[in-house]
């Protein structure tokens, strides 16, 4: 049985998988102990089911489980791996490097580093999405004390060079940061093999609970240390104080366990969707792919549909739960940097639509969805004037449009 | 953000969607708005002998307000002169089809396309463009 409206904006939040719902639930009533209580067996209770889910998180992304930091989400840990660098590297440098395409969470916490005094170099990246990584290595000077650069982006779902990324860091001596939000629990994200520094990855893009995230940082070659950026009492190695949010951290761990029990699973089943999904709509007239094909999330599609507005298009697929990459409601009317990153024309940044997928999707909802978006393209465009001059062959270019 | 069931009444069935023959001299014809912006409004209308407003048209490249806006538009300058259809202000719009403020650019939009079709008729008649408020923007 179908039932709408379909969601298909798993790149903004997951559904809470049921198991992980199961796992948390004890924490939240019976067991409510404070992990940092050493006393008793309530806080015993919390310890040992945190420690726990340190296991299941480090084992999905190899590493120790005294190297996970849990924070409040991947925001926090962005600011957190960001300042807290910039703050303890101050003697080393000032000077960071990140991407424009990167989430908000890393540039405005840049933006916040510049008023500080420190230098920010925005690397710029190609029509694919993908940084340039000789304009990497040319960007690093002597003050150079970290890169910025997320594993796969969350508008386009486009997957950075990572490996690559690393060994220029550690070649000059320069802490690697990424932004793993997107990534990990889709992906296979290995901090070793991918020579990751700092890693920063929430709950709630993995099936997970809302509120909670961790911060990985690395212990050995190199040791990093981070800043802490809240006082408190000293909890996560110094580095984030506060009480453990307990239900918040099993669900993470339980999420991070289903993920790499199933990751191979899912990917196979939902990568198949999306193909399907994709490969549809792009037999509609003048629709493009925005971003790169062969280097991206297999739960992803950001499909440009030319001559029609996205927020007019979501409107027109009400019974799916989409983004668009117009923002026509901000006070600017400016789409999303991200597209115009890629060097898409406002016209075609607007006329975006993203689809993420996830393990619950199915067929079922896959087929509605297509020909929910093939009618809702058709009707529009037999009211856009755009559309009509396209198809009398009118140059859109030589029209002097009246900006306003 | 919730749309109103007005704004949703005319996006799902749009009143005057279509074309009219600009070549002909009774027909004046507005395109305003960038597609850079997200929104371009085509409004098209036509006019008799006794200047009164027989036929109107729209194309809409935009948001479900955008739509909206202008076929309210097209709706209220059918049976106007083109006197009357000067007298439509942006804030009507905003007050019929319940436009929160982050919208009100929207029946701006139309209002100029109201204004510049009018402005097409008169030129084409032999008469002075009038000059054009834009002290919404």
């Amino acid at each position: 049985m179908l039932t709408l409206p379909i969601y298909l904006d798993n790149n903004a939040t997951t559904p809470l998988d049921p198991r992980v719902l199961d796992a948390m639930l004890p924490y939240m009533t019976k067991m409510f102990g404070n992990a940092a209580s050493r006393n008793h067996a309530f806080g015993w209770q919390a310890e040992e089911a945190v420690d726990y889910a340190r296991e299941q998180i480090a084992s999905l992304i190899n590493c120790s489980p005294k190297e996970i930091i849990f924070t409040s989400g991947a925001t926090e840990s962005d600011n957190l791996a960001i300042k807290g660098v910039f703050e303890m590297y101050a003697s080393k440098g000032n000077h960071i490097i990140t991407a424009t395409t990167e989430h908000k969470a890393v540039l405005d916490t840049c933006k916040h580093i510049e008023k500080l005094g420190g230098k920010v170099t925005y690397l710029h990246v190609n029509e694919e999405g993908l940084i340039d990584l000789q304009e990497l290595e040319a960007a690093i000077t002597d003050k150079t004390i970290l890169i910025s650069l997320m594993y796969a982006n969350n508008e386009v779902g486009v997957i950075q060079p990572v490996r690559e990324i690393s060994r220029i860091a550690k070649k000059h001596g320069v802490l690697f940061f990424t932004d793993g939000t997107q990534a990990v629990g889709k992906i296979p994200v290995d901090v070793e093999a991918d020579g990751i520094d700092i890693m920063a990855f929430s709950a709630h893009k993995m099936y997970g609970p809302k509120g909670v995230g961790a911060m990985y940082v690395r212990r050995k070659n190199p040791r990093v240390k981070v800043t802490a950026q809240m006082d408190g009492g000293g909890h996560e190695r110094g580095m984030r104080s506060g009480t453990l949010n307990v239900p918040g951290i099993v669900g993470l761990g339980k999420a991070c366990e289903l993920a790499k029990q199933e990751m191979e699973s899912d990917t196979a089943r939902i990568s198949a969707m999306r193909n399907r999904l994709e490969k549809e709509l792009l037999t509609i007239e003048e629709s493009y792919v925005n971003g790169s094909r062969e280097h991206r999330l297999p739960h992803v599609s950001n499909i440009s549909f030319k001559y029609v507005e996205g927020e007019g298009l979501m409107m027109g697929v009400k019974d799916l739960a989409v983004s668009s990459g117009s923002a026509c409601t901000s006070a600017s009317l400016e789409p999303s940097y991200v597209l115009k990153a890629l060097g898409l024309s406002d016209d075609l940044a607007h006329s975006s639509l993203r689809f993420g997928l996830s393990r619950f999707t199915t067929d079922e909802e896959v087929d509605y969805a297509i020909n929910h978006v093939k009618e809702a393209v058709s009707k529009l465009r037999e009211m856009s004037p755009l559309w009509e001059m396209f198809k009398e062959g009118i140059d859109l270019n030589s029209i002097e449009w009246a900006e306003h | 953000m919730a749309y109103s069931d007005k704004v949703i009444d005319h996006y799902s069935n749009p009143r005057n969607v279509g074309t009219l023959d600009k070549a002909k001299t009774n027909v004046g014809t507005g395109l305003v708005g960038a597609p850079e912006c997200g929104d371009v409004m085509r409004l098209q209308i036509e006019v008799d002998e006794n200047q009164v407003i027989t036929d109107a048209k729209f194309k809409t490249f935009g948001c479900g307000s955008a739509i909206a806006s202008s076929s309210l538009a097209t709706e209220w300058l059918k049976g106007k002169t083109v006197d009357e259809a000067l007298a439509i202000d942006n804030m009507d719009i905003v007050e019929e089809l319940a436009l929160p403020p982050v919208k009100i650019h929207c029946s701006v939009l139309a209002e100029d396309a109201i204004k510049s079709a009018i402005n097409d008729y008169r030129v084409k008649n032999g008469l002075p463009a009038l000059e054009l408020a834009s002290s919404h923007h």
